[in-house]
C-alpha cells in the first residue's frame, strides 16, 4: 500500500491506496468523486478526463501514485465557491449539449482547459478540441454549440478590458 | 478492466532506475505516459511483476532542437514536443506526425520516446525516426548505447531494447537544405489509429526538381517500411516501388489489396505536398 497526497478541487487529500489503484477509481471510490465518470478504461471515451496540473488527462490510464503530489481538478471543482455553475457549465446547460449526462463530466473538464488555452476557437479548433470524448446521446452539434457560447459567455464576463490586460 | 497486482517503484534518478530495472530483469515493465502501457494492463494483456514508473526521474523532461536536429528526453510529452517554437524550422515532419497522434488529452501525458520504444508499426512516430534515420540513446546498469532507427525497430511491438535497458533520449536529425516533409494517413475516425499512412522526404536537387526521395509506410507491415522513391517525371514510379515493398494484413478495417492502393495514393500525396514544402 502507498500513501499518497493529492490536492484536488483545492483540498488536500491523503489516502493509502494499492500501486494498482487507477486515478478515476482512487477519486470515485477513495475519495467519493463519482462525478468523473468511468466508460471504457482504455482512453478512448474521454468521461474520465480530469485536469491534472490544470492540462486535461485521462484519469483511467494514470496510476493513482503517479499523481502523488499534483493538483487535479474535477468536475466537482468547476463550479465557483457559491456553486454557481461555470461559463462552460452554463453553456452546455443553455445549448441543451447533453441528454443522459454520462459524458459531460469528460466534455466540461476538456472544454474549460480548452477555452483557457484558446478563448475564441474556430469552428474547426472547437471540433478538434473535442474530438477525443464520445457521445452516444446529443450527436455532438450542440456540444460544439456550447464549446462557442462558453467562450461567449467567458468573454462577456471577464470584460474587454481585463480581456487586453490578459494578452 | 483493472491493473493486476504489481511491485511498483518510482526512482528518482536514472542510475536508480537502471539498478532496480537491473534486478527485476524480463519481470519488469517501465511505466512513462501510460498511455499504451495502462490500457495493455487494464485489459490484463500484459502481467508485470514490477512497474518501474520513471515519471518522478530527475532530468528526462526535456527537448532540445540545435542545427543537427532535435533530442527529446524520455519524460517529454507529445504536447510539450509539439509546442517547441523551433520544431517547424528544425524539422517539420515531427510536428506534422505528432498531430496525427491520437487526441490532443492523450498526447498531454504520452511521451515522444514512448511511442517509440512502443514500437507499434502503425504508430506515427517510429515512421518518422525510420524515414530520418534517427536514433535511440539508452541507458543499463552497465553502461548504455545508441541504437540508430534502423536497428531499432525489430517487430510488431518489438523494439532492440532489452530487458533492464531504458532508453533515456531519441535523436530527430533536421531537415537537410532544400528539402520539405510530409504525413498522409487515412483513418476511419479523426484520432484513430490509422489504416495506412505515409510520411515523406524530399530534397531537391539545384535545378528544383525532387533529387531525392523517401517514404515511411505506417500500419503496412510489421515495421515502419522506409522505401527510396526516385522521381522521374512524376511519382507514379513511386507508388509501384511503395506497393511492391509493403507487407499489408487483411483485418476488420481494411483488406490488404486495399491497404497496399491506399499506400501508394497516400505516398504519391505525401511526396507530391513534401515537394510543395522544399520549394517554399
Ligand atoms: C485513445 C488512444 C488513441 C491513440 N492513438 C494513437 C495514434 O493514433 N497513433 C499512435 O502512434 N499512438 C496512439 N496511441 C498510443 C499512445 O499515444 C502511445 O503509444 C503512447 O503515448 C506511448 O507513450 P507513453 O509515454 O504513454 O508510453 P507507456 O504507455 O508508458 O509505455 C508504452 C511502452 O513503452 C515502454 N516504454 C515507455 N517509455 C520507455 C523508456 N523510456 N524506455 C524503455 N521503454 C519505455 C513501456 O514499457 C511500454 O512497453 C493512442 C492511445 C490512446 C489511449
Ligand atoms: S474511461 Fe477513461 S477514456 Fe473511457
Ligand atoms: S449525453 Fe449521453 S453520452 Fe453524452
Amino acid at each position: 500500500m502507498n500513501e499518497i497526497t493529492l490536492t484536488v478541487n483545492g483540498s488536500v487529500a491523503r489516502v493509502v491506496v494499492p500501486a494498482r489503484r487507477l486515478l478515476s477509481d482512487c477519486l470515485r471510490h477513495d475519495l467519493g468523486l463519482t462525478g468523473t465518470h468511468v466508460g471504457c478504461e482504455h482512453g478512448v471515451c474521454g468521461c474520465c478526463t480530469v485536469l491534472l496540473d490544470g492540462d486535461p488527462i485521462r484519469s483511467c490510464l494514470m496510476l493513482a501514485v503517479t499523481a502523488d503530489g499534483h493538483e487535479i481538478t474535477t468536475v466537482e471543482g468547476l463550479a465557483g465557491p457559491g456553486g454557481e455553475l461555470s461559463p462552460v457549465q452554463r453553456a452546455f446547460h443553455e445549448s441543451h449539449a447533453l441528454q443522459c449526462g454520462f459524458c459531460t463530466p469528460g466534455f466540461l473538464c476538456t472544454v474549460t482547459a480548452l477555452l483557457r488555452d484558446n478563448p475564441a476557437p474556430t469552428e474547426a479548433e472547437a471540433l478538434e478540441g473535442v474530438s477525443g470524448n464520445l457521445c452516444r446521446c446529443t450527436g455532438y452539434q450542440n456540444i460544439v454549440k456550447a464549446v462557442h457560447r462558453a467562450a461567449e459567455l467567458t468573454a462577456e464576463e471577464t470584460g474587454p478590458d481585463d480581456d487586453e490586460a490578459v494578452r | 478492466m483493472k491493473p493486476p497486482a504489481f511491485d511498483y517503484h518510482a526512482p528518482a534518478g536514472v542510475d536508480e532506475a537502471v539498478e532496480i530495472l537491473a534486478e527485476a530483469g524480463a519481470e519488469a515493465k517501465i511505466l512513462a505516459g501510460g498511455q499504451s502501457l495502462i490500457p495493455l494492463l487494464n485489459m490484463r494483456l500484459v502481467t508485470p511483476g514490477h512497474i518501474v514508473d520513471v515519471n518522478r526521474v530527475a532530468g528526462l523532461g526535456f527537448v532540445e532542437a540545435g542545427p543537427d536536429g532535435v533530442r527529446v528526453g524520455a519524460l517529454a510529452r507529445h504536447s510539450q514536443v509539439e509546442r517547441l517554437p523551433e520544431l517547424r524550422r528544425v524539422q517539420p515532419l515531427l510536428g506534422q506526425a505528432l498531430r496525427l497522434v491520437a487526441h490532443p488529452v492523450i498526447r498531454n501525458r504520452g511521451t515522444v520516446v514512448g511511442s517509440i520504444a512502443h514500437a507499434d508499426p502503425a504508430a506515427e512516430l517510429p515512421a518518422v525516426l525510420a524515414l530520418l534515420g534517427g536514433s535511440v540513446q539508452t541507458r543499463h546498469a552497465a553502461g548504455g548505447r545508441t541504437i540508430p532507427a534502423a536497428e531499432f525497430f525489430v517487430g510488431p511491438l518489438e523494439s532492440a531494447l532489452e530487458p533492464g535497458e531504458l532508453a533515456v533520449s531519441v535523436f530527430f536529425p533536421a531537415l537537410p537544405p532544400r528539402s520539405g516533409t510530409a504525413f498522409a494517413e487515412t483513418a476511419r475516425r479523426h484520432g484513430d489509429y490509422a489504416i495506412a499512412g505515409v510520411a515523406a522526404l524530399v530534397t531537391l536537387g539545384p535545378d528544383g526538381e525532387p533529387e531525392r526521395a523517401a517514404v515511411a509506410c505506417v500500419g503496412v507491415g510489421p515495421v515502419p517500411i522506409v522505401v527510396e522513391t526516385p522521381y522521374r517525371a512524376g511519382w507514379d514510379g513511386a507508388a509501384e516501388a511503395v506497393a511492391a515493398a509493403i507487407e499489408p494484413e487483411d483485418d476488420i478495417h481494411a483488406t490488404a489489396a486495399y491497404r497496399r492502393h491506399l499506400t501508394g495514393v497516400l505516398a504519391v500525396r505525401a511526396l507530391g505536398q513534401a515537394t510543395e514544402e522544399a520549394r517554399g
